[in-house]
């Protein structure tokens, strides 16, 4: 895993702490990117409400919100293809994730 | 106390000057009378209001937007108004205007949604404030940048915010934030940095804290001149606005009146004492219009007629109204529900909500009185002298204080270190007192099944914004299908908009501003669905009989705001006199609001 980008429905803040109520997945989602990004994992976040024009320019994500609407976000990509859609990771997902960011990683440094 | 009269001095006047006080002191008037006289001297000024309520258009009989409008009558002066929720609209559309046709319809609606949180308006109106101090491209050509600004508790984030945001997004180490809505903060960064420094300078920037003789007035500027100062702003001065001292000593009201005005600067006089303190002395007629600016600062009076020209000595009729207490009597009849009284700071709000929270109660209800007044000493007094009255309160900073610490501990706890560290960092944002004071406002609403609430809600713009705040909330959660929303705030709107259920009080002086507000707040209510119960005119010279010739041609000066109230806005109109003591206490204010309207007694103007 080199590259995780994340198109957010429109929120005021990472958290979702802004909104009217706080998801906890989306919280410890937050937590884990800001991990990830420790890791050397290169994380691209775009939030609807802030940056539209990431939404337009990528085909994939333009593409897909023609044909499904604004149910398949928030859209998670690793390595360019799509990993989830519609949804945060449950805990199983992220636990993988951490798994498979820090394996590599510790791949590297041995 | 022998102060001297206030003159702003166009030879030793600051580049930048702030009007800031509790609300209906007279900022407004001090601020436009101030960029009257430095422009008459020669001055090139640019006079900015950033009140949601601001009246500016009619004080200067010009019409506002948000760009730089000159005054046609005042050669040199030109002015603009910053609506914060405005500027919040024009913000939106900048972000989705290019999007429209390139992303779905539901994507856009979606985004307009989010972007209508009280957070982008806070940001949207702080952009453009800094905007003009930051940025020194955009006040160039003027030797002087004039701000009427909002009421204290507005004034106060908007200053803080330029500091607190600013140490935010030093600290900020995540990327993401609740900043966001602003796209490209990092780049006004710069404009920030200035804006607090350009506060900071006392050769820069004068804070002119206004005040009444009015002992909550002046402990209101108390408290903002020492807020300020710790953030910083330390070039302050004190104006007491509408000073008064009777020509007829013999006048019972009169006497109360200075009286009442010497007693409240007494004690006041530490305060007045550490700073420079100027007055302004009452004027007989509300301030409008430019010729009524040059009178209020240049001291001598007015020789206007009391009767506007071809209606003098006209008989006039009183029209019909009522006690307060005829209107608690009609509120009683549902058996529970909330009362709200609203409108222009200084009014009487919280007066109003204190005397009808009291009758209620001594009529055997179970009654709830809430307060979002800081310096509600009329309802501390209350406090265990009534069977069946409880007391609460809406204090913004010990909300945000228990709604981060709730936050934290339903949500922190299952966290590791980095994501409790990210969640914290969110929590120090500006948009978490808003959200916090919302959620107090809906539970206080909420106490109102099976008795009766009454609330003083917040100065007219702050109302809006949480009135329009509970709409993007009802849209939100009519979204969401999973829900954890507490009850009350689900509930809001709905028992909001039942006129069974929520009676709002519009509440004015007989004056024309306060008046005009009022009519422009009920509109506003109506577009949301909200239909107010009546109107309450509180401070009402008629029929004190004053032998003062100030006073009488005050007293006559209300006879066509009466009128107006009773036959264009309101459906009930409840009045008030003008108290020789301040109503504190339940027998006071149970008497305040049994006083009957007689006009019986004055048929005609004398």
């Amino acid at each position: 895993m080199k590259n995780i980008q994340v198109y957010d429905p429109p929120m005021c803040c990472s958290t979702g702490l802004c909104g009217t109520e706080i998801d906890p997945e989306l919280v410890r989602f937050a937590a884990l990117l800001t991990q990830l990004g420790r890791q050397g994992i290169q994380v691209e976040r775009y939030n609807l409400g802030q940056q539209p024009m990431a939404f337009v320019q990528n085909a994939t994500v333009k593409a897909l919100l023609d044909q499904e609407g604004m149910e398949v976000l928030p859209l998670i990509f690793v390595d360019g293809a799509v990993y989830l859609k519609g949804r945060y990771l449950n805990d199983a997902e992220r636990e993988t994730m951490t798994r498979a960011a820090l394996g590599e990683k510790a791949g590297v440094t041995v | 106390m022998n102060l001297p009269q206030y003159r702003p001095d166009a030879a030793t006047a600051t580049r930048y000057l702030f009007f800031t006080g509790k609300g209906g002191v007279g900022k407004t008037s001090l601020s436009c009378a101030t960029a009257l006289i430095l422009a008459e001297a020669g001055k090139r000024v640019l006079l900015v209001s950033t009140d949601p309520a601001s009246n500016l258009d009619e004080v200067l009989a010009t019409t506002l937007t948000n760009q730089p409008t000159p005054i046609a009558s005042v050669p040199g002066l030109d002015a603009l108004n910053i609506n914060p929720v405005a500027a919040a609209a024009a913000y939106r559309e900048r972000l989705i205007g290019p999007m429209r046709g390139l992303l779905p319809e539901a994507a856009l609606r979606s985004m307009e949604e989010q972007l209508s949180g009280s957070c982008t308006v806070e940001i949207a109106a702080f952009d453009e404030f800094s905007g003009l101090i930051g940025n020194p491209e955009t006040s160039r050509g003027y030797d002087h940048v004039i701000f009427d600004t909002a009421p204290t508790g507005h004034t106060l984030r908007l200053m803080s915010l330029a500091k607190a945001w600013d140490q935010f997004l030093g600290d900020n180490t995540s990327g993401t934030s609740c900043l966001g809505p602003l796209a490209g903060l990092e780049k006004q960064r710069a404009i920030y940095e200035a804006t607090v420094n350009t506060l900071a300078e006392a050769t820069a920037t004068t804070l002119v804290l206004v005040s009444r003789p009015q002992l909550a007035a002046l402990r209101e500027a108390e408290r903002t001149s020492r807020e300020l100062r710790a953030l910083g702003v330390g070039n302050q001065c004190l104006v007491i606005n509408g000073t008064f001292e009777t020509k007829c000593p013999a006048d019972v009201t009169a006497q109360a009146m200075q009286h009442r005005g010497t007693t409240a600067m007494a004690t006041a006089a530490t305060f007045i004492a550490s700073l420079p303190a100027f007055v302004v002395p009452l004027r007989p007629i509300n301030i409008l219009g430019v010729a009524g600016l040059r009178a209020l600062l240049k001291g001598e009076d007015s020789t206007e007629p009391a009767h506007p020209p071809g209606s003098a000595h006209a008989p006039w009729t009183p029209p019909a109204m009522e006690s307060l207490a005829d209107l608690v009597a009609d509120i009683e009849k549902a058996g529970h529900g909330v009362v709200m009284t609203m409108g222009k700071g200084g009014v009487g709000k919280t007066t109003v909500a204190a005397a009808i929270a009291v009758m209620l109660a001594q009529r055997g209800n179970s009654v709830h009185l809430s307060t979002t007044d800081p310096a509600a000493h009329v309802v501390q007094t209350l406090a265990g002298q009534v069977a069946g009255l409880t007391l609460g309160r809406i204090d913004p900073v010990a909300e945000t204080a228990a709604y981060t610490a709730e936050v934290l501990s339903h949500q922190g706890g299952k966290m590791d270190a980095a994501g409790r560290a990210l969640l914290e960092e969110d929590l120090r944002s500006p948009c978490t007192e808003e959200i916090a004071v919302f959620r107090a406002f809906a539970r206080e609403v909420g106490q109102g099944t099976g008795r009766f609430v009454v609330l003083d809600t917040a100065p007219t713009g702050h109302t809006l914004l949480l009135l329009d705040a509970s709409e993007a909330y009802n849209r939100e959660l009519q979204r969401q299908t999973r829900s954890t929303q507490p009850e009350d705030v689900l509930k809001l709107l709905q028992h909001l908009r039942d006129p069974e259920f929520t009676r709002i009080l519009l509440v004015t002086l007989p004056e024309a501003t306060p008046v005009h507000e009022a009519a422009a707040l009920q509109e506003d209510l109506r577009r949301a669905h909200i239909e107010p119960f009546g109107w309450v005119i509180n401070q009402s010279l008629f029929q004190s009989g004053s032998c003062d010739p100030l006073l009488q041609r005050r007293e006559e000066s209300e006879h066509r705001y009466l009128s107006e109230v009773v036959g264009k806005h309101s459906r009930r109109t409840a009045w008030l006199p003008w108290q020789a003591r301040e109503p504190v206490g339940p027998e006071a204010l149970a008497g305040l609001a049994a006083t009957h309207f007689q006009p019986a007694i004055t048929l005609n103007t004398p």
